[in-house]
């Protein structure tokens, strides 16, 4: 009888073993349009409302935690925004210029305005899950396909870019945000040169980034906004248009840029308190889009 | 309903419920920089409640719609869970820890089993990003925040499952040692307390 008890408890532990091992191989090995990704988005697309009405009910309960983090933090984050605040003033006049300046001479080149995010359609969408663990960075939003909002459609919010759709169901998506293992964008630093590279995240670490691929001896410094890049090649266009503010260069150790070509940046945005995104769907169906940051 | 099929469907329910809350509400509260991660604690719990094979069945199915609902490489969660409950499951069947703390511990251990496995499953699957060493410093934290909530977790768990649970001989064994029913070391009189005086003749 005992025997038999331990064989059974054996048996049914090696076959969810089994079974869990089988789905890891054959999602793993799988195309998006797949079946066991189509049943996946199928699941989230019926739970969808549930998760709506309990982000619903439950958020007084996100509200109260969130406001104890905050006056823990607001102290120290009015100080640094002052600061902030003075620096910035100083360089909207500068900017106000130049900008005049950029509108007269792209007039008189004819430059083609296309690529930039007024061409893209915003739609707003409210966060109504997240991702808790520390490799997956994803954030599932009320809206989905119904709404315009296609796979690989650049997400913005709270002052910067969030990160990608890459999950369509017809009224939700998920949102795979910029800490995310598999991110990478393609990322201008403002310095004197607009210096470019790869922008991934550092796994582990959901307040940094890193930007690799610069030149060695670019001249960057800590506080310097890091873009989107954008590019636009024939019908080629990259996924997201230049100009969105990725966040600012934290370290430029220059060793660190001369032996490996990489800067730390930390996020424009709060990645940990999004209540609201918007998703950046393009309205002109069929232009070939980049896959590749 | 049959009695067989309660615990399941209990089972189900907090399955389901909790990835639910999980997703909704405590993922977005941040605690020291991370969340609280209920699912392991609730898989821990299940396993210490009712066993290693419910164990690992819970926490298969558990991890398996975390999997499904957040849209991550299926079967990972649930590998790293069905561990989880089996061994919290087999420390009952072969040790029957008594004491008060013993979810505390495991709530540390299952925490800690999860966030590891993760990391040693995602380097086997290939990361494409660099990996900070600010990971162990936020699986230890996350840890420690999973501890001190693996009490409460614990007796939601137990509050919701125990009247569907069948009862275990041992346990009602050690129940009447601990209230001096079936004590061989006590004395009849003792057990009953002192006897009525009988009227005097």
């Amino acid at each position: 009888m005992y025997d038999k008890q331990v064989r059974r408890r054996r048996a049914v532990l090696a076959g969810l073993v089994v079974v869990s091992l089988i789905l890891l191989t054959a999602y793993f090995g799988e195309s998006p349009s797949s079946p066991l990704h189509t049943v996946q988005r199928g699941i989230v697309e019926v739970l969808s409302p549930i998760q709506e009405g309990a982000s619903t009910v439950l958020k007084p309960v996100r509200d109260i935690a969130g406001w104890f983090s905050d006056t823990l933090h607001a102290k120290s984050q009015r100080d640094q925004l002052r600061k902030e605040v003075q620096t910035l003033e100083a360089e909207v006049a500068q900017y106000r210029g130049a900008w005049i300046e950029n509108q007269q001479l792209t007039k008189e080149v004819g430059l083609d305005n296309s690529l930039g995010i007024t061409s893209n359609r915003e739609v707003a969408g409210q966060v109504i899950s997240r991702d808790p663990t520390l490799w997956y960075a994803t954030v599932e939003v009320d809206k989905g396909s119904d709404d315009g909002v296609r796979v690989n459609d650049p997400v913005i919010g709270d002052g910067g870019l969030v990160g990608k759709v890459t999950t369509t169901a017809p009224t939700v998506s998920i949102v795979t945000l910029i800490t995310d293992h598999s991110y990478a964008v393609s990322a201008q630093v403002q310095d004197a040169a607009g210096d470019t590279g790869v922008l991934v995240p550092a796994v582990g670490n959901p307040n940094q980034l890193l930007l690799q691929d610069l030149p060695q001896h670019a001249p960057i410094q800590v506080g310097q906004q890091v873009v989107t890049a954008g590019f636009k090649y024939g019908s080629l266009d990259s996924l997201y248009p230049p100009g969105i503010p990725i966040g600012v260069v934290s370290n430029a150790n220059q060793d660190e840029l001369l032996n490996n070509g990489q800067v730390q940046v930390s996020p424009a945005a709060d990645l940990r308190h999004l209540d609201v995104v918007q998703i950046l769907t393009t309205p002109q169906a069929g232009t070939e889009r980049a896959q590749l940051p | 309903m049959s009695d067989a099929l309660r615990l399941p469907l209990r089972l189900a329910l907090v399955a389901f419920a909790t990835v639910v809350i999980q997703e909704a509400a405590v993922s977005q509260i941040s605690i020291f920089g991370v969340s609280a991660d209920l699912t392991p604690l609730v898989v821990m719990s299940v396993g210490l409640l009712c066993g290693s094979l419910p164990g690992a069945v819970m926490g298969f199915g558990t991890g398996l719609f975390v999997d499904l609902v957040l849209v991550q490489t299926l079967g990972v969660t649930s590998l790293l869970y069905i561990a989880i409950g089996y061994w919290s499951g087999r420390l009952r069947e072969l040790r029957d820890p008594a004491h008060g703390l013993v979810p505390l511990a495991l709530g540390a251990a299952a925490t800690a089993l999860a966030g590891l496995g993760m990391a040693v499953i995602q380097f086997l699957l290939g990361v494409d990003s660099p990996v900070s060493m600010l990971l162990l410093q936020q699986i230890f934290i996350t840890v420690l925040v999973n501890t001190l909530i693996a009490l409460p977790v614990y007796a939601v768990v137990r509050r919701i499952i125990q009247p569907v649970l069948p009862e275990d001989p041992r346990r009602r064994r050690r129940r009447a040692y601990t209230t001096g029913g079936l004590s061989p070391l006590q004395r009849p009189s003792e057990r009953l307390g002192p006897l009525p005086r009988s009227a005097p003749r």
